[in-house]
């Protein structure tokens, strides 16, 4: 039914939906309203058998996940910025044991300097952890994708992070519909662990593992990630039948159609782009978007179907690889076409907002070739011209500023 | 599209407003989206919310630049935050105040605007009397769907009651609908004027 909610409260009822039977999770905003609202369901009885463990840590709430998951439990958590970090080792042994945890990441910047606003840096930091990585493009596809994500998490045996951008979407009160629980029962059936840690019959996961066997453990991994590259369309297409809405699956193109100048950008950037694209068509600019919803494993043959008509790209990182420029436009770059201009846009970090006039002003300077390869949207050079004129002389470059 | 973007101080309800706004469009079968300007909010900081309202899908998530309406619930903000900016020509302000724009020090701003699509009025005030707190937002609600016409005022009571349960919703409604009443005035006023 749609209701005008909350992007959180919806997450939480789509996660309730699947019927978790463990959440864990330690508060940090912006992604604490989730985890309260399932707390809250926990509490009264409704989400019942599942319990809600308070933990003292990020890096608890994943280790407890891990127990849970492998108790042989539908495990949840939630986390952001810091509180991602924090968790990090046990992030790797979620994956590595092949627990098909899903946990929401409320994204938002790393310090430091400390910033509690919204931008990609923390699921960029872990993209390559052996987690899936889903980007929601607004509140209706983040309800979407976590239904989706147990699935997929499920019959892959590979833990799943679904990426929701803080307050942008997480705070926003819109119009969602939340599936009703039949049709989501139909869709997403009861867990069936592959492996069950159990005290009557005893067995060890995650031993030790010497050179003889590392590579090969290492290379099922690859393997089983490689496999949802197959089944998130599939998958898709079966949510689309149980809720009677579409979603893509792993790209989803708007106004392709002889777009000379392609955008690619994945999260909340997507609906305000789209905007910015239908005023630059009416105004005889061609130009159309790619949402990349699976980010990790990277979709490179569907981006590089979408992008085989672009005389120009333009990529859209929230994220900065500090020293190198955007992580989503590395991996754009390899399903680009040969010899195809590919301008990557740092945008919109720490809570800096992506307006539809700063886009279209960069997507004007982009189809009239005057992007350079790595342009910042709405730099603020009067911020910055000081300590740029002293970096030069390598002497008197000194730290403190950039972290004031 | 029409776009509402609420000024005002932590604990006053600005993102409250926002958001019962929204949901007095979706009532009313409308497309609404509601958010906060997202800070490290605290009792008495200045914070802003906005809201989107249209008749199709809303897809953009960045701030509103440029609003069709103003809704202002410190008057004492008027001079510390830059109020204005953006607002359309032919936009709306409400601000609650006992003062006119002329004593508030902007009658510069409301001479370049219609004079029929301003409004003071002493929401506090009202909301006090009662609602017994002081917490002017739905009153300000009641005020800017008798002003805009964007929403109707049963949309809004709706919303209200949505929001708060029981003998507290109709004590909102009642100082909602006391504030739509004093826009309807304040318009017949200046039309026999």
């Amino acid at each position: 039914m749609r209701e005008q909610i909350e992007g959180s409260q919806a997450v939480a009822r789509a996660v309730a939906l699947c019927r978790p039977q463990v959440v864990c999770a330690y508060p940090i905003t912006p992604q604490t309203h989730i985890v309260e609202a399932l707390g809250a369901r926990v509490k009264e009885g409704s989400l019942a058998p599942c319990q809600f463990i308070n933990v003292e840590s990020e890096f608890a709430a994943m280790s407890v996940s891990i127990g849970a998951s492998a108790g042989g439990s539908r495990a949840y958590t939630a986390t952001a910025s810091q509180g991602l970090l924090f968790m990090a080792e046990a992030v790797y042994n979620a994956s590595g044991l092949g627990l098909p945890i899903v946990m929401t990441v409320a994204n938002r910047a790393i310090g430091a300097p400390i910033n509690i606003w919204n931008d990609h840096s923390d699921s960029m930091a872990l993209r390559d952890a052996g987690w899936v990585q889903l980007f929601a493009a607004d509140n209706q596809s983040a309800v979407d994708l976590h239904i989706q994500a147990f699935r997929l998490a499920e019959e892959l045996s590979v833990p799943v992070m679904v990426c929701v951008d803080g307050f942008s979407l997480t705070h926003a009160v819109e119009g969602i519909d939340v599936p009703d629980q039949e049709s989501v029962d139909s869709f997403l059936p009861p867990f069936v662990p592959r492996q069950r840690l159990d005290p009557d019959e005893p067995v060890t996961i995650g031993a030790m593992v010497g050179p003889e066997a590392f590579t090969e453990v290492r290379y099922l991994a690859h393997a089983r990630m490689r496999r949802a590259l197959d089944l998130m369309p599939v998958i898709a297409a079966e949510f689309a039948a149980a809720v009677g809405r579409g979603g893509g699956g792993l790209v989803e193109p708007y106004r392709l159609e002889g777009a000379d100048l392609v955008v690619v950008a994945q999260g909340s950037v997507i609906g305000t782009l789209c905007d910015a694209i239908d005023e630059l068509r009416d105004e005889g600019i061609s130009v159309g978007a790619l949402a990349v919803t699976v980010y990790r494993p990277f979709p490179v043959d569907a981006v590089r179907a979408a992008l085989a008509g672009a005389r120009r790209v333009v990529v859209i990182d929230r994220a900065l690889a500090t020293g190198e420029g955007g992580f989503l436009a590395a991996d754009v770059r390899r399903a680009a076409p040969a010899g195809t201009p590919l301008h990557g846009v740092i945008a919109g970090l720490g809570g800096r907002p992506v307006t539809r006039a700063s886009l279209r002003r960069c997507l004007e300077e982009a189809s009239r070739g005057l992007l350079g390869e790595l342009a910042w949207l709405d730099l603020d050079t009067t911020l910055i011209e000081k300590e740029l004129a002293g970096l030069p002389g390598g002497t008197d470059v000194h730290a403190g500023p950039h972290a004031g | 599209m029409f776009q509402v973007r609420i000024h005002g101080r932590g604990g006053q309800g600005v993102v409250t407003a926002a958001e019962t706004l929204s949901v007095a469009a979706f009532l009313d079968g409308r497309h609404a989206q509601a958010f906060p300007s997202f800070g490290s909010e605290r009792m008495g900081a200045p914070v802003v919310a906005f809201c989107r309202i249209d008749d199709r899908p809303i897809r953009s998530h960045d701030p509103i630049a440029e609003p069709d309406a103003l809704i202002i619930l410190d008057p004492t903000l008027v001079h510390q935050v830059n109020l204005f900016s953006g607002l359309q020509p032919d936009g709306y302000i409400v601000v609650n105040t006992e003062r006119t724009f002329e004593d508030l020090g902007i009658g510069g701003v409301a001479a370049r605007m219609r004079r029929e699509r301003l409004l003071t009025l002493p929401a506090t005030e009202v909301a006090q009397r009662v609602i017994g707190r002081p917490v002017p937002n739905t009153v300000l609600l009641g005020a800017l769907a008798e002003l805009t016409g964007i929403v109707p005022l049963g949309a809004v009571v709706a919303a209200v009651h949505r929001r708060f349960p029981g003998a507290l919703g109709d004590a909102n409604e009642a100082a909602a609908t006391e504030a739509a009443g004093y826009a309807r005035a304040a318009r017949e006023a200046l039309t026999d004027a």
